[in-house]
């Protein structure tokens, strides 16, 4: 599978991670690493205005839903800084968070299991 | 504005859910390997960004002349259905690396050990690792072309692997191979969740 054309950033290496942040460290939620997001059409129209960094990951999560693990992993930021631009993403409406894994509860626990073993079986 | 936003938010209606798995071991015993065997993309790279010293709570970049150091974690990606993902982890090999292990066993369904039957003392870290996390795990022996072939029980004893702890051999490099281990780690986690619930424990994970 071809990986993502993402719009080209001129500026490289040369910014400091966490300026892009604006020096905030803590995200508004601790997404999970594995989380998926994804960004509607409309999404990718109105991050043209948020930012370089937000409108490329809107771009990314626009085609297929992509997980905070690949947003980083793309656009290459660091973990803790797209955890950060991905919370205010979702807090803006950009992006919508869909769920990790249950926790708790027996039988939506077994319920997943069951579906990742089916999935598995089948490669 | 509001429900301008709610509408976005609500375009992709269906909730989908990620599951992932961790794969754990020593430095070069072949977790990207694995993680590539049966990934739909060529395996990525995260990486974390932290003092030397700190858990990753610190912003170094307000510390002149504090170390940073960079931790990369290889990943891999199945979609299984529409609104179904896995993904497959890959453990920093370097044990100074531990702290970022917490984060990445969290709310995983399982992990695999994979233990390259060369060099079978670098599994004792992650093995003592995973005895004391409520994660459900298992034992992969990746099985290197001309590397020394040990029955599973003489592992089983020489690493001192609990009973209840599933043990394979496996090739990292074929995907039939990887999609047994994984199929292990998915049986067991089930086999120890009807367990649990059967003693009557509570079914949190953590």
């Amino acid at each position: 599978m071809g990986q993502p054309q993402l719009p080209h950033d001129p500026r490289g290496a040369l910014v400091r991670p966490y300026a892009v942040t604006r020096g905030r460290t803590e995200p508004q939620h601790n997404i999970p690493i594995e989380a998926v997001l994804v960004a509607s059409q409309a999404a990718v129209q109105e991050a043209r205005f948020a930012g370089h960094d937000k409108y490329r990951i809107a771009v990314l999560c626009e085609p297929r839903p992509q997980s905070l693990a690949e947003i980083g992993a793309y656009c290459r930021l660091p973990l803790g800084v797209t955890r950060v631009l991905v919370a205010d993403m979702v807090a803006e409406g950009l992006l919508s968070l869909h769920s990790a894994a249950p926790k708790e509860g027996f039988t939506e626990r077994m319920d997943l299991l069951e579906r990742v073993l089916s999935g598995l079986r089948k490669l | 504005m509001d429900f301008a936003s709610s509408e976005r938010a609500g375009a992709q209606p269906k909730e989908i859910t990620s599951a992932k798995i961790v794969v754990a071991g020593g430095f070069g015993v072949g977790k990207t390997t694995l993680v590539g065997a049966v990934s739909e993309i060529e395996p990525l790279t995260t990486e974390a960004v932290m003092t030397s010293a700190g858990v990753g709570v610190d912003d170094a970049s307000t510390v002149p002349g504090k170390e940073t150091t960079t931790v990369a974690m290889d990943f891999g990606r199945i979609t299984m259905a529409d609104d179904l993902i896995l993904y497959l982890f890959g453990t920093p090999g370097q044990t100074r690396f531990w702290f970022m292990w917490d984060e990445l066993i969290r709310g995983a369904v399982g992990a695999a050990v994979l233990v390259d039957t060369r060099r079978i003392s670098d599994a004792f870290a992650p093995l003592d690792y995973f005895e004391n996390r409520h994660l459900p795990y298992l034992v992969a022996l990746n099985c290197f072309d001309g590397a020394p072939r040990y029955e599973p029980e003489e592992v089983r004893e020489a690493l001192a692997i609990a009973p209840h702890v599933p043990l394979i051999m496996c090739d990292a490099r074929h995907r039939d191979s990887v999609k047994q281990v994984l199929v292990g780690v998915v049986e067991h986690a089930m086999a120890t969740l009807v367990a649990e619930q059967g003693r009557g424990f509570a079914t949190t994970g953590s």
